[in-house]
């Protein structure tokens, strides 16, 4: 059993990656294009698998649509090229739980890493949990049903007069470590879906980039978080926003976001 | 002889060539017939010459005939026959034994009844008796190179003294006494006949000359000189030197088409720059975007490499240092790739309704501390009445930030200033179009054409205001508002317009001018719409939608003109190219190509104007939709 999958058509990329897995500790296998890839993912099981989507051949996004159909236990983590931070939204609407543009630092990639076994951990605990081998603790919060979401990091809630608010979701606070400190973007600073709105800095030191749910202009900013960043924590859905933004392109960025009601299992 | 052809293909030759086709056919087919005409005449006239000459020779032998006196007859018509011109005379009788003649060997010999000359009367078995001028004339000739020889025979009849004469030679019973055949050689006709033909064709030859010259002259003035001028300007253009223009060729056809040749060509270069700098960006979007891509894969390595060795290197300070370093340059070359793909992004903008001047101030508080740090004073003179412009509020706050801080950069010393200017402009229709018709509801017209601005028709309006009524000639120029009014009226009035005519009233309720609150007057202008205007006299705000659709749009204009170094005028045409930077090491270069490539996925314009030492100005134009 491995940890992890490298799949990119650039070695130095899968050597590095190497590289800082092993430093960590971790135990990851890697190969050079998709086919070999599914392959390895038919015969050994690895928690999860970083993909690249340009690739020849396979691309990323047909590897997730393997896995997915083939229900093969895998968690995927795209890489990506700036140019596609739209393909990118448009694979965690398919499934990829995170995504890395690249080119990425020791820190962006260790951070998705680890990020992604906790993941793993807690999917694992939630189905013990179903099969009644774990006592019923809450594993994490699942954000109010009429709430939006983008991937599993964060989440979006449509207010009145076409403004939205937009937060963390508490599956992403329970796969980092505790909280150090929260950086935030200034008001009147525009968001671009997908990317980068906030980043939160945890005791190891790890900085975790929070993905903007939607595009817009910031109006707001929750400046009580910014004293007392534990509220994230204890209330990530009402008392932990993040923004208050006017989104720019609501209905296109829609397409990408899922409803929170399908969290509940 | 393909040279002949190539010059004969030219319009000058061709015309020239028909018409002188034509005139040599016309005065051809004149000539002939006027030669006919002439030779007829001749002939015609020789005969009448010839008859007259048997008369006189039937007269003066008369005497001798009656008196029997042949020796006398003799002598008279050897004498006539002396004449050059005369060849020969006989005398025969009704039997056709000549007896006089000037040959004396052939007197007493037989006539041949069958030969040329008797054919005339003997061609039925019974002779005629009496036969016309042009029946008893004959045309012949002896041998080809002699001259044509005309005979003519005069019959002599009985008379009463013939039979009573003492000689008793002829009965009273006899009718016909003989004939009298004169032969004439028509020499001196051939030489008339000649030399008017000769003439015709020195006449007909000078003339076609004359009028080839005369065509040819017009027609290379007129035709020639401006078709080989165009000839040469399309010559030009095909090699692709569009700055080439025609010369002035005149009021005519071909001058307007010369013109019409030049705007098209000015267009041409025009539309041609742009393209070329469009094609220009796109290529270079597709190549910085190729490159980004390809660089952004080594990048990577670097990146995690070097990230990964300060994590592995944590308590080697030395080398730490030198690998912040490393990690921190490859971060900044990831911005200029990301920059580089910005710019190369194909996607359309996210675009929504906002205001300029939000932008603009946006723009200028990211940049505001620097300004301040290099004490330069930034004033913003803004249109209040601005309509919103949409637009991806997000890359145009980049332009600004980007145009700020190279306006700053440029700035040198202590009196730096940057001025940011918007206005509304209006590009086409706006000042130009006159309205030209105009009525009310009950389809009156209210065009006034006795009251005039500059030579235009007015609008005619009713106008009241308190007690106060007359008449308003709105100008019609749409835009222009040179109103010609014959009553008084003060800006605070309230003022109620209305047909002239049924008095129904223009008013738009519930709807006030933009510009002033006051209330607003509409009417149709067929086929083209409401026009409206504003009853304000010192308010000149005028709406006329259809045309502005149909036209040009209205734009709003922002420019930002700063007091810095200015840009060398052989730098301006360049610095929208990726790369062409002025800062050298300072700047990737990539701010003026992605603004240019910004401005215009927007539909909008970006011009530069520059002096060196005076200051550079960007002029914006963004269509307002």
């Amino acid at each position: 059993m491995y940890d992890i999958l490298i799949i990119d058509d650039e070695a130095v990329i899968n050597e590095a990656v190497i590289k800082i897995a092993e430093t960590e500790g971790l135990k990851i296998d890697s190969c050079t294009n998709a086919r070999d890839g599914l392959k390895k993912l038919e015969k050994d099981h690895y928690k999860i698998t970083l993909c690249d989507i340009m690739m020849p051949e396979m691309n990323g996004f047909q590897l997730l649509n393997e896995v997915k159909s083939e229900s093969i236990n895998t968690h995927v983590i795209m890489i990506t090229g700036f140019s596609t931070v739209e393909n990118a939204v448009k694979s965690l609407h398919m499934g990829a739980i995170d995504f890395i543009p690249k080119p990425f630092t020791y820190d962006e990639i260790i951070s998705s890493i680890y990020r992604g076994l906790e993941f793993c951990n807690l999917q694992e605990r939630i189905r013990n949990s179903i099969n009644g081998n774990d006592d019923d603790t809450i594993i994490y919060v699942p954000c109010p049903p009429k709430y939006l979401k983008l991937g599993n990091t964060s989440w979006m809630n449509l207010e009145y007069e076409g403004a939205a608010v937009i937060g963390v979701t508490d599956l992403f606070l329970r796969t980092i470590k505790s909280l150090s400190s929260v950086e935030l973007f200034d008001v009147d600073e525009i968001l671009i879906q997908g990317n980068t709105c906030s980043t939160l800095l945890t005791e190891d030191e790890i900085p975790h980039n929070i993905m903007a749910p939607i595009g817009g202009k910031i109006v707001e900013r929750n400046e009580k978080l910014l004293e007392n960043f534990s509220l994230l924590e204890k209330d990530p859905y009402f008392e932990g926003w993040l923004y208050r933004i006017i989104p720019a392109d609501i209905e296109y960025d829609m397409k990408y976001l899922t409803p929170c009601s399908t969290d509940r299992v | 002889m393909k040279r002949f052809k190539q010059k004969f293909n030219k319009i000058a030759l061709k015309l020239i060539f028909s018409v002188s086709i034509t005139t040599a056919v016309t005065i051809g087919v004149y000539s002939y017939f006027n030669l006919e005409a002439q030779s007829d005449l001749l002939v015609s006239e020789f005969e009448r010459h010839a008859n007259q000459l048997s008369s006189t020779i039937i007269k003066s032998t008369r005497t001798s005939m009656l008196d029997y006196d042949t020796e006398t007859t003799h002598n008279i018509i050897n004498t006539v026959s002396e004449d050059q011109c005369i060849k020969d005379v006989r005398l025969f009788n009704k039997s056709g034994v000549i007896i006089y003649t000037s040959d004396s060997s052939l007197i007493g010999t037989m006539v041949d009844k069958d030969a040329e000359g008797c054919y005339s009367c003997h061609s039925t078995e019974q002779a005629l008796s009496e036969a016309p001028i042009e029946k008893r004339s004959r045309i012949y000739q002896l041998n080809p190179d002699s001259s044509r020889i005309m005979g003519l025979m005069t019959p002599i009849y009985n008379e009463k003294s013939c039979w009573e004469s003492d000689c008793h030679v002829h009965p009273e019973s006899q009718k016909l006494l003989g004939v009298l055949d004169i032969t004439m050689c028509l020499k001196e006709v051939e030489i008339a006949q000649q030399e008017s033909t000769v003439k015709l064709i020195v006449f007909a030859l000078v003339s076609i000359l004359v009028l080839s010259i005369i065509i040819g002259f017009f027609v290379k003035r007129w035709i020639d000189t401006p078709v080989s001028n165009l000839m040469l300007a399309t010559r030009e253009i095909s090699a692709g030197n569009l700055n080439y223009s025609v010369k002035d060729l005149g009021n005519d056809e071909l001058g307007i088409l010369g013109r019409a040749f030049n705007t098209m060509t000015k267009k041409m270069s025009d539309a041609r720059m742009q393209l070329f700098q469009s094609d220009k960006m796109s290529s270079l979007g597709r190549l910085a975007a190729g490159v980004a891509h390809e660089i952004n894969n080594p990048l990577t390595g670097v990146l995690t490499y070097s990230s990964f060795l300060l994590k592995r290197t944590k308590n080697n300070s030395e080398i730490q240092e030198d690998l912040k370093v490393i990690v921190r340059e490859t971060k900044r070359s990831r911005e200029i790739v990301k920059g580089l793909l910005d710019f190369a992004r194909q996607s359309v903008p996210k675009k929504h309704n906002v205001k300029a001047r939000e932008i603009i101030d946006r723009a200028a508080s990211v940049v505001n501390n620097q300004l301040i740090l290099k004490h330069i004073g930034l004033e913003k003179k803004f249109d209040p009445d601005l309509p919103m412009i949409t637009v991806d509020a997000d890359q145009i706050q980049q332009v600004f930030i980007n145009l700020i801080v190279n306006a700053s950069d440029a700035i040198e010393g202590d009196n730096g200033k940057i001025v940011i200017t918007t206005s509304l402009t209006n590009l086409l229709p706006y000042g130009i179009t006159q309205i030209k018709t105009a009525v009310c509801k009950n389809r009156h017209n209210l065009i006034d054409n006795e009251i005039k601005i500059e030579s235009m028709p007015t609008v005619k309006l009713k106008a009241e205001a308190g007690n106060n009524s007359g008449y308003i000639n709105l100008d019609p120029i749409y835009g222009k508002s040179r109103h010609k009014y014959n009553l008084k009226l003060n800006s605070g009035d309230d003022i109620k317009i209305s047909c002239p005519r049924c008095d129904i009233s223009f008013i738009k309720e519930r709807e006030q001018c933009p510009k002033c609150n006051s209330s607003i007057f509409t009417f149709e202008s067929p086929p083209n719409g409401m026009f409206e205007g504003c009853t304000n006299t010192n308010c000149d705000w005028q709406r006329w939608q259809a045309i502005d659709e149909g036209g040009q749009k209205t734009y709003v204009k922002i420019q930002i003109e700063d007091n810095g170094s200015g840009i060398q005028s052989e730098d301006l045409s360049r610095i929208f190219e990726p790369f062409f930077s002025t800062k050298g090491q300072k700047g990737t270069g990539l701010g003026l190509a992605v603004i240019w490539g910004i401005i215009d996925n927007h539909n909008g314009t970006i011009t530069v104007e520059s002096e060196v030492g005076q200051g550079t100005k960007f002029t914006i134009l963004l269509p307002v939709t």
